[in-house]
């Protein structure tokens, strides 16, 4: 029932933005820029570069991230929109649901595109399976995405949410941000599975429990 | 101030202060000196002190979030808020005097080692806490919003040590003398600081509510005065 619910909420958002390819579009400008930017930043060649390069894909993906998280609930503010949601006969964390799926598909966009380019730019090559760098792309993700999702339901009631989301999003994040780039950086260079696995297991144990505790308070961010 | 709440704060403000000199004498003339770092590890004992009471500050922050969601009382908003106001005093404290013995004992003044990256996290996320405080202008929204901030923040702490344990575990940091081997004459001295430095944040507790307490009073007093006016 709620999955159902939180999916029409989903394909509304996506037929919204497909329509209007107004947030999608800034976040992949921004993707780029960031790109090419780290590549002024840093020798695209040296081997130093090599070292930092999971924590650049990172930056720009989290970066882009907030520009659509931004987006996610000051444009249901328009109109009265979110209130309309609020009095539909929906399970109101249906609404956070439907919202998180949303982030996580306009981020996994990004990353489908923004992430060939970085190989492309910084001429890297992967060493380690793909199959495991999507699963920690995906893992890294979703935390983001559950936080940020909550977060950003939080900020729009404040007066200047662009100003406070990434304020208060950061020190959360801590935990997905060190996870996703280690994890990216041993996949990446084909290290050790073992090491690996703690890696995923943090970011598994984080997407968890940043499920259920928005889950249980996001009746309280809404009501207001 | 009522008479009967001013002797309570009195109290509180006496033995506070006569813990702190008790403290002072048990840091600087009761406690033996420290062999290799001498006088500098005497500020091991205020960094304990505050860092005690900040952890103990923050979770009075989540016991008063999650009790102002239940019963959406503002008295325990201005609990949480005092709270909050003060943790942050006190991470900022040990924020500072961590380097200062760190200087002394690694030969460093920072390393990125889980504790210290913890603690920093922990002050970003309560000025985060206070960020949200800020933004919201209605009393009720405010306090809501940064209850459930204060809850979430809370959550996160594990988390944030558990990964940051993890991150740092592939770099061994070599540690210092710390806990473990502590002589007993400085251990009276820990506890003794330990205790002081609690009652100081009982002390600005009162203070702070009696502050946010008097606030209040103000504003239905001048809402009042509004309405009889217009």
């Amino acid at each position: 029932m709620i999955f159902r619910q939180a999916w029409h909420i989903f394909w509304k958002d996506l037929l919204m933005e497909w329509r209007s390819k107004q947030t999608i579009s800034s976040m992949l400008i921004f993707a780029i820029m960031v790109v090419v930017v780290f590549a002024f930043a840093f020798q695209p060649t040296r081997e130093l570069t090599k070292a930092v390069f999971p924590g650049m894909v990172w930056v720009a993906f989290v970066f882009s991230g907030i520009l659509g998280l931004n987006r996610a609930f000051v444009s249901e503010k328009q109109q009265d929109c979110l209130m309309g949601l609020i009095m539909a006969p929906l399970d109101r964390s249906s609404i956070y649901f439907g919202k998180v799926l949303g982030t996580v598909f306009l981020m996994g966009f990004i990353e489908l595109v923004a992430l060939p380019l970085f190989f492309i730019f910084f001429d890297y090559r992967v060493q380690g399976s793909l199959l495991l760098l999507v699963l920690v792309i995906f893992l890294g993700t979703l935390g983001f995405a559950t936080v940020g999702t909550f977060l950003a339901a939080l900020a729009a009631n404040a007066r200047s949410s662009e100003l406070l989301l990434p304020l208060i999003l950061f020190p959360i994040l801590v935990p997905v941000l060190i996870a996703s780039v280690k994890a990216t950086g041993i996949v990446l260079t084909g290290g050790e599975i073992k090491e690996l696995m703690s890696w995923i297991r943090v970011l598994g144990v984080y997407d968890l429990i940043f499920m259920i505790v928005p889950f249980l308070l996001f009746e309280y961010v809404l009501e207001v | 101030m009522e008479p009967k709440k001013k002797t309570v704060h009195g109290i509180i403000a006496w033995i506070t202060c006569l813990l702190m000199l008790a403290s002072i004498y048990g840091i600087f003339i009761y406690s033996p000196m420290e062999k290799v770092m001498r006088e500098v590890q005497k500020i091991f004992y205020v960094h304990v002190g505050v860092a005690w009471n900040a952890a103990l500050a923050f979770l009075v922050v989540l016991v008063a979030s999650i009790m102002y969601l239940r019963t959406k009382d503002l008295k325990w908003d201005r609990l949480g808020l005092a709270s909050g106001e003060i943790g942050v005093l006190f991470t900022t404290l040990v924020l500072v005097t961590g380097p200062i013995w760190g200087k002394s004992a690694w030969n460093t003044w920072w390393t990125w080692e889980p504790r210290l990256t913890s603690t920093l996290v922990l002050w970003f996320i309560y000025l985060a806490y206070f960020l949200v405080r800020g933004a919201v202008a209605e009393t009720h929204r405010k306090a809501t919003l940064s209850a459930v901030f204060g809850i979430i923040g809370f959550c996160n702490i594990p988390i944030v040590y558990f990964s940051i344990h993890l991150w740092r575990l592939s770099h061994p940091v070599v540690f210092g003398p710390s806990g473990g081997g502590l002589h007993p004459m400085m251990l009276h001295a820990l506890i003794m600081t330990v205790f002081a430095f609690t009652f100081l944040y009982l002390y600005l507790m009162q203070k702070a509510l009696y502050i946010e307490n008097s606030r209040q009073e103000l504003e239905s007093i001048k809402s009042a005065l509004r309405e009889r006016l217009d």
